[in-house]
């Protein structure tokens, strides 16, 4: 068929180019598809900052909010819970008495009762194992999994165990202490859950 | 290093090699197509934009028709969920949109070629038959997603064809409550259909093109001159007027997917709605089973064979001639009996028949989506008479239409057609 | 036979011709142009701040979110919040009317429409030209009603505005009585050409509101156009290439 001599040079060239031109564009494409599993206006209305009344929340009480789908956990804690997170027989149990996994907590609850104010805990309530919400245990005496309980909380999926602060227990399968979510306090007995104390990020 | 791949298929599965060069580098295409050649590829390019926009709008879309608010229903919020709240959700729905009426303009333009050029006729009626179950099944599909955002058009457009099928004489009424599963279009026909429409129809829509490719592609393609060019082969067997589809026809479809993106980009982002011709303007209200909108008409790829429904005064015949009109399609290669395929070597009767009917088609389309109605009194004053103005028209085009196919039989089995020598060889290409 | 051809093949070529103009003719009354520019932002924010004091009290916008609106038109969450947002409901939320919906159809025989789509389903001219149409008629249980629409359930939610229009009637052809001409009988607050202006604005709001992608749409077309011409050049480029080969 060819009578002339094929210019092998500019149909590589060509072919290459338009290869390239046109994958490109079904790369850009591709990017309205991909963005568009990212969670929607709905989603991230249903995510935004949540007030929690505390009020009426009583010393030793707990009570959850939904906040982006998951339950936070708003503990008043008592003066004897707020105790046993600083002795050495609790620390001594923990995988990370220090919270030095910094994932898991604002630099403002770094600390050990990992909150604002000693006695507040706000806290995502999933187990960092497998995502289960652990029971709330707040007696500090012996429980049926543990004989020298201390207060905390127990996950009946596999048995993970958090002190009352939410670090996790060695020699359990939960690998890491339970998140704190940003939080401030608005006043005295309003708290935002979603959103960071002014000046801390 | 590409070699090592294909090594590596190849001692596996000895069998991909051949099948890409059957249908690839070693199918022989006429060289001689022309501009009305592209539509047979810009529909499978159509079609897989369907899938793809499909699949995503399925993620979002929600099939109910239970009420979110008073008077509108979790689909219709769905569907502007999608517009508004999900990221470029917009985009992929005006693609899904503007598809779905490209598509029937790419399939009308197609099948219009096969008239022109006689691709229906011996050895190609197998191919002509699979592509009309095609365009067939492409009709419920396009109905059944056209029902989906359950707006007011969605909902009488739903009552209006599928009452169709109450037409039927003893069952009929029994059979519209059961493709409906309610009394009239509820929860339970937008599910059914949602479920038809995502799943069965595609499935069925994607056989049947590899069977119309497969059937093609055992025949090989007709051309602009109608010339077999499988009767002229070299001496290795390919034939002469045959250049390998790739990468010929490859470089070539892609300047005409260029083309034609241009034209469907455009739509997309200046105007999606064209209109009110692909998305109607009452279909922005929410169904409303207590108020019919002000004129019930489908969407435009439907209006010529809904014209010729509404022209027929009765019911039940209306209904058969509409059907009709699409068994006639099937049959045309039975009916036309001339020798001759390309429109360039046939007699005038067939060019001035062919021009008559593409005319009919589209003055159908007219009557159909209400602009007959509308220019009526524009053209001979506000007191005309617009019901019988538009019934003489529409009925005079119902009998050009059907006219048609009496005349392509009488035509070529009376042998009345004056036809001019047909070449041996293709004559042009560009 | 031949005569009745030729009747109507002129009549296609003629209904073909007059297609695109029936189009833009619909409905009875003759439509004022709206010509709504919805890159003029000002614009939008006024029209905003009208849709919040004159309308949201009996519509709703079920599709549209405060903070969307915030986003689009330029707006921080406090000016939202403080100045268009009278329902208490929560920035992310949708703009929902204070009056219940099952009210509503008790006091106006049928509950006021959604507006987050109107204009889509009407369009732009539609709704300017409603929004100017008002006049007095006494014959109507709210006193009101409107040449567009006749026969609107709606009251003139602007007349503080525009002032109070009354109808001068004429007879039809066929001898019905038919509104020819209103009448400004008593000023607003604004004169003819403002009140134009601010109607003009409520109007581009409620086109924004019927398809906020609208903003974003039309400037990334350009942007894919010239992408695709590029890409269309080199494919005709590769294939004139290839088919050297052909003869």
């Amino acid at each position: 068929m060819a009578n002339e001599v094929v210019d092998h040079g500019r149909r590589r060239f060509l072919t290459a180019t338009t290869a390239v031109v046109g994958g490109a564009g079904v790369v850009a494409a591709a990017v309205p598809f991909i963005k568009s599993w990212e969670p929607s206006a709905r989603a991230k209305a249903a995510g935004a900052p949540v007030v929690a009344d505390i009020s009426k929340v009583e010393s030793g009480q707990m009570v959850r909010y939904g906040w982006r789908s998951v339950p936070v956990f708003v503990v008043n804690r008592t003066k004897e819970q707020v105790a046993t997170l600083t002795t050495k027989d609790v620390e001594s149990r923990l995988k990370d008495p220090n919270c030095d996994v910094t994932s898991q907590q604002p630099a403002y609850a770094k600390n050990p009762h990992r909150s604002i104010k000693p006695e507040w805990l706000v806290m995502i309530g999933i187990c960092t194992h497998l995502g289960c919400v652990p029971d709330y245990k707040p007696k500090v005496g012996p429980e049926p999994f543990d004989p020298d309980w201390k207060s905390g909380f127990y996950c009946p999926c596999h048995k993970s165990r958090y002190d009352i602060a939410g670090r996790v227990y060695d020699g359990v399968p939960a690998p890491l202490n339970m998140v704190i979510p940003p939080y401030h306090f608005m006043d005295d007995t309003h708290i935002q859950i979603g959103v960071n104390p002014k000046g801390a990020s | 290093m590409a070699g090592a791949i294909a090594r590596w298929f190849n001692e596996r599965a000895p069998g991909l090699a051949p099948m890409y060069r059957k249908h690839m580098t070693e199918y022989y295409a006429p060289k001689n197509f022309n501009v009305m050649y592209y539509f047979g590829s810009l529909a499978m390019l159509v079609l897989v934009n369907q899938i793809l926009t499909g699949i995503f709008l399925a993620m979002f879309y929600k099939p109910s028709a239970l009420e979110v608010f008073p008077g509108t229903s979790e689909a219709f919020a769905s569907v502007y969920y999608i517009m508004r709240d999900v990221d470029w959700g917009w985009l992929i729905r005006y693609m899904h949109t503007t598809g779905a009426s490209m598509f029937f303009v790419v399939v009308y333009l197609h099948m219009f070629r096969g008239l022109m050029y006689g691709s229906y006729k011996k050895p190609r009626e197998l191919v002509w038959i699979l592509g009309m179950l095609i365009f067939l099944v492409l009709m419920a599909e396009a109905f059944m997603g056209y029902v989906l955002p359950w707006g007011n058009m969605s909902f009488w457009g739903a009552k209006v064809i599928i009452s169709l099928f109450g037409a039927i004489p003893v069952v009929g009424e029994t059979l519209v409550h059961w493709i409906m599963g309610d009394f009239s279009p509820a929860d339970a026909t937008l599910n059914r259909f949602f479920s038809l429409h995502v799943v069965a129809l595609p499935i069925v829509l994607l056989l049947l093109v590899v069977l119309h490719l497969a059937a093609l592609h055992e025949v090989g393609s007709n051309n602009p001159d109608g010339v077999e060019i499988k009767k002229k082969k070299n001496e290795k067997g390919i034939p002469l007027d045959g250049i390998p589809f790739h990468p010929y026809y490859t470089v070539k479809d892609l300047f005409g997917v260029g083309m034609f993106l241009l034209i469907c980009a455009f739509i997309i982002f200046f105007a999606p709605s064209m209109g009110g011709w692909f998305l109607e303007h009452d279909n922005y209200i929410p169904a409303n089973h207590l108020v019919t909108p002000a004129a019930i008409k489908p969407v435009w790829y439907f209006t010529p064979f809904y014209a010729i429904l509404r022209m027929i005064p009765f019911k039940l015949p209306g209904v058969l001639t509409m059907f009709g009109a699409i068994v006639l399609l099937f049959l045309t290669p039975w009916i036309d009996r001339g020798q001759v395929k390309s429109i360039r070597y046939r007699g005038t009767g067939y060019k001035v028949a062919l021009t008559l009917f593409a005319l009919s088609f589209i003055s159908l389309g007219l009557v159909g989506a209400e602009v007959t109605a509308e220019a009526i009194p524009m053209i001979f004053g506000a007191n005309a008479d617009i019901t019988s103005i538009e019934n003489l028209f529409g009925r005079f085009w119902v009998l050009v239409y059907f006219g048609f196919f009496v005349f392509l039989w009488v035509y070529t089995y009376f042998g009345l057609e004056k036809t001019k020598p047909v070449p041996e060889r293709v004559t042009t290409h560009d | 036979m031949t005569k009745r051809v030729f009747f109507s093949i002129a009549l296609t070529l003629s209904l073909l011709v007059g297609a695109v103009s029936a189009q833009a003719a619909e409905g009875g009354a003759e439509l004022m142009s709206a010509h709504v520019n919805l890159k003029d932002k000002a614009s939008l924010q006024r029209g905003a701040r009208l849709y919040f004091n004159y309308c949201s009290g009996c519509h709703s916008l079920h599709f549209m979110r405060y903070s969307r609106m915030a986003k689009d038109l330029g707006l921080t969450e406090k000016e939202v919040m403080n100045n268009l947002n009278f329902t208490g409901a929560k920035f992310r939320g949708h703009a929902i009317a204070a009056m219940h919906e099952a009210d509503a159809a008790k006091w106006f025989g049928k509950a006021p429409p959604d507006l987050s789509l109107k204009v889509a389903e009407k369009g732009s001219d539609y709704v300017y030209s409603y929004l100017n149409s008002f006049y007095l008629d006494p014959e109507r249980p709210v006193g009101w009603n409107n040449v567009v629409f006749p026969n609107a359930s709606m009251p003139n939610p602007l007349w503080e505005l525009q002032g109070l229009q009354v109808a001068e009637k004429g007879k039809a052809e066929d001898g019905s009585e038919v509104v020819e001409h209103l009448k400004l009988e008593q000023p607003g607050r604004m004169s003819p050409e403002q009140f134009h202006e601010a109607t003009r604005d409520l109007t581009a709001f409620l086109t924004y509101v019927s398809e906020p992608a609208a903003l974003k749409r039309e400037s990334m077309g350009i942007w894919v156009l010239l992408y695709l011409a590029a890409f269309t050049f080199l494919a005709y480029l590769l294939k004139h290439e290839y088919w050297k080969d052909v003869h």
